[in-house]
């Protein structure tokens, strides 16, 4: 089950649902944790600490230690509240806290790895936000991380979620991936739905290289947390409206793989590549 | 891997392996080395040479040493932190030859002059590997409970720390023993399913030729 999405499909259906069988299977490969009880209290703190890093990263006096970024998430939730954003309310919220966990982690805040620190406000953004539109409990946000968290595993087994081996596209993507998969979730769409949108979100992003700008997790790594909440929220709504993968899950996160290992080692974190290169982010 | 490794760990950004593992690796020297630290040497090699400003991971590194978590906000201000507990440190870079790209040198020495020297790699998503302990190769991560004894090689040495684990009911995981030569210094790597009792952490600490017992509470 942590390696293919078919077999979590085929036990989300003999369980109730992908959360559970996450549970169950985190029950039996986690000698930490004893009880069902453990671990959701487990979850519900890192669900408090997303919350804690989306306020702290809204406060526009935040700066990084490096100075290159800091300060725009409170700028993009002010006009996302004011209807100065073309996207909406909605998604103008989803964005700025996804910029705004970026920038609190840029700035040796306290984040949740999700599932990297690199990668860190796609999930928390639609979570919280989606809470806010459409009141959501604690413990139903609890259950979409274990299914973002279920997504996760398999393509950390099968492919990877580092950017060093696999690129942005296993940061960034795999985040977007199981935000996807969990945002149906909320909304009550199906396993398969949720598998769905997991595979077009990784679809959008795949061959996405990673380009660190002086090799810090900053520029471009901040705004792209943005880029892959909206692909994320867009894969959802694909997979909510009726819209068939045409591709397998599994087989998008082999192609993932097969990708991260074709591309280059200036394109996998050494900031020698991409936006690392441009000349304007080689000075100094 | 588990679900709590997909979401988590929960840490001090920015970078899992330059922040978070920077600090594992100093908390893990703290504790070899069994007392405050008093004086540091911190020597980065390859990318964390070139990005420690950046990420912090000088603070990390710090803030460990002075045995914070990866989790806590005060790694932030460790330098701060390390001038009002009146520890020294100092920081450079290192070349070093086929070490892995996030390797780090540390030097500690306590308040009672006794010293350890750590080379730990940060081999990603914030899990360590210690690669070098006191100029012995070693390795071990420190992901679990794990009992780090420095010892001299002698016949039974091996059998008095199961018979005392045992006495303990303490499940030994994974066992690795290192050494020098036959007769030398030699380091024993336990990870344990349990947290052995404290009277038989003393009592392994009484055993003659073991010079240092450490249980590893990461």
């Amino acid at each position: 089950m942590e390696r293919s999405v078919t077999k979590l499909l085929s036990r989300a259906e003999s369980m109730g649902g992908i959360a559970a069988a996450m549970r169950e299977w985190q029950l039996r490969h986690d000698d930490t944790v004893r009880t069902n009880e453990d671990m959701d209290a487990r979850m519900r703190q890192a669900l408090a600490v997303m919350r804690e890093s989306v306020t702290q990263g809204l406060d526009p006096k935040t700066r990084s230690v490096s100075g290159l970024t800091g300060g725009n998430a409170a700028k993009y939730m002010a006009a996302a509240l004011t209807g100065r954003t073309a996207g909406g309310s909605l998604m103008g919220r989803v964005c700025a806290r996804a910029l705004a966990v970026a920038e609190c982690n840029a700035a040796m805040g306290r984040i949740v790895a999700a599932p990297t620190a690199g990668a860190c406000g796609i999930l928390p953004a639609a979570l919280l936000t989606m809470q806010e539109e459409y009141g959501y409990t604690d413990g139903q946000l609890v259950d979409a991380l274990y299914v973002a968290g279920a997504f996760g595993l398999i393509i950390a087994n099968r492919a990877s979620i580092a950017g060093a081996q696999g690129g942005c596209q296993a940061e960034c993507g795999s985040a977007a991936g199981m935000t996807a998969a969990a945002v149906v979730f909320l909304k009550g769409g199906s396993p398969r739905q949720q598998a769905d949108a997991c595979a077009f979100a990784l679809m959008n992003l795949m061959g996405l290289v990673c380009d660190p700008v002086h090799g810090l997790v900053e520029v471009p790594c901040v705004f792209r947390n943005v880029g892959a909440v909206s692909v994320a929220l867009s894969a959802a709504d694909m997979a909510l409206s009726g819209i068939d993968c045409p591709i397998p899950c599994d087989e998008v996160i082999d192609a993932m793989r097969q990708v991260g290992d074709a591309l280059p080692s200036t394109l996998r974190e050494t900031g020698e590549g991409g936006c690392a290169a441009c000349p304007s982010m080689c000075k100094k | 891997m588990h679900v709590f490794d997909i979401i988590g760990p929960i840490m001090i950004g920015p970078s899992s392996s330059h922040t978070a593992g920077a600090a594992r690796i100093g908390r893990i020297t703290r504790m070899l080395l069994g007392e405050p630290v008093r004086v540091a040497h911190i020597r980065f090699h390859g990318s964390f040479a070139k990005t420690w400003e950046g990420h912090g991971a000088d603070r990390a590194v710090i803030g460990g040493l002075l045995g914070l978590q990866v989790d806590d906000a005060d790694l932030r201000r460790s330098r701060h932190l390390a001038a009002e507990q009146g520890m020294k440190y100092d920081i450079s870079p290192i070349q070093l030859r086929d070490a892995h790209p996030n390797t780090v040198i540390i030097e500690a020495t306590g308040d009672s002059g006794k010293t350890v020297t750590v080379q730990a790699a940060s081999v990603g998503g914030g899990s360590v590997m210690v690669q070098y302990l006191n100029g012995m190769e070693v390795g071990f991560s420190g992901s679990k409970t794990t009992l780090i004894i420095q010892h001299r090689d002698a016949p039974g040495a091996i059998a008095k720390v199961s018979r005392l684990l045992a006495a303990s009911r303490t499940n030994i995981a994974t066992m690795r023993v290192f050494r020098e030569e036959a007769g030398g210094r030699a380091v024993m790597a336990l990870e344990l399913d349990s947290e052995p009792e404290e009277t038989h952490i003393d009592a392994l600490r009484r055993v003659p030729g073991f010079e240092s017992v450490t249980l590893l509470r990461v």
